[in-house]
C-alpha cells in the first residue's frame, strides 16, 4: 500500500512543479519569479525525501538539507538585491 | 497500523503542497499569491517530513531525528524569505487589485 501512496504523492509533487514553472514563465513581474522558485526548491526537497522513501535509504536527507539552506539564502540574496542594488554593503 | 498512520501523513502533506501550489497560480495578485507557499507548501513539508520520520524510524534501527532538522529549518526560515519577498514587492510598488486590505499600512520610503 505504502508504494501506491508513494506514487500518488510522487504526482501531486510533480503537478505542483509545473504550476510553480508555469507562474516562473508566465509571473508578470519579478518577485513573482522569485516566488515561484522558493516554492520550486521546497518541492524539490519533498520529491528528494520521497526518493529516499522508495530507495529505503536514508542517505538523501544531507542533499534536502543542503537545497533547504541554499535555496533560503539564495532567495534572501536576490530580495536583498532587488532591494538595495547591492548583497553586502 | 504505523503504515496507515505514514501514508495518511503523506497524502495530507502532498494535498497541502498542491493547495499551495495552486494558489500561487490562480490568485489575482502578488500579495495573496504569497499566502500560499508560505503557509500551505511549508505545513505540507512538515507533515511530509513528519511521515518520513516514522518510516525510518520504523525500518531502520534506532530512532530517526534527522528530519526534524529540515522541517525546523523550513519552519523558520518560511517567514523570513516571504518578509524579503514583501518587502521587495512593496518597494516594487507592485499593482494590487481592488480587493486586497491593508494597502493603507503600507508606508511610502521603505
Amino acid at each position: 500500500m505504502l508504494e501506491t501512496v508513494i506514487l500518488i504523492v510522487f504526482s501531486m509533487i510533480g503537478v505542483s512543479l509545473l504550476l510553480n514553472l508555469w507562474r516562473l514563465l508566465m509571473g508578470p513581474s519579478i518577485p513573482d519569479r522569485i516566488l515561484a522558485l522558493d516554492t520550486m526548491y521546497i518541492n524539490t526537497i519533498a520529491l528528494i525525501i520521497l526518493y529516499g522513501m522508495t530507495m529505503g535509504t536514508s542517505l538523501y536527507f544531507e542533499a534536502a538539507l543542503l537545497i533547504a539552506m541554499l535555496g533560503f539564502v539564495s532567495t534572501v540574496a536576490v530580495c536583498k538585491y532587488l532591494l538595495r542594488g547591492d548583497i553586502i554593503e | 497500523m504505523i503504515e496507515w498512520i505514514i501514508s495518511i501523513l503523506l497524502l495530507l502533506g502532498g494535498c497541502f503542497i498542491l493547495v499551495g501550489s495552486i494558489g500561487l497560480v490562480k490568485m489575482p495578485d502578488f500579495f495573496m499569491r504569497l499566502h500560499g507557499p508560505t503557509k500551505a507548501t511549508t505545513l505540507g513539508m512538515a507533515l511530509l517530513l513528519t511521515a518520513a520520520m516514522i518510516y525510518f524510524s520504523t525500518t531502520e534501527v534506532g530512532l530517526s531525528v534527522k528530519e526534524i532538522l529540515i522541517s525546523l529549518f523550513l519552519i523558520l526560515t518560511a517567514p523570513i524569505s516571504g518578509y524579503m519577498m514583501i518587502k521587495t514587492a512593496i518597494h516594487h510598488k507592485l499593482d494590487s487589485i481592488e480587493r486586497t486590505k491593508g494597502k493603507d499600512n503600507i508606508e511610502d520610503d521603505v
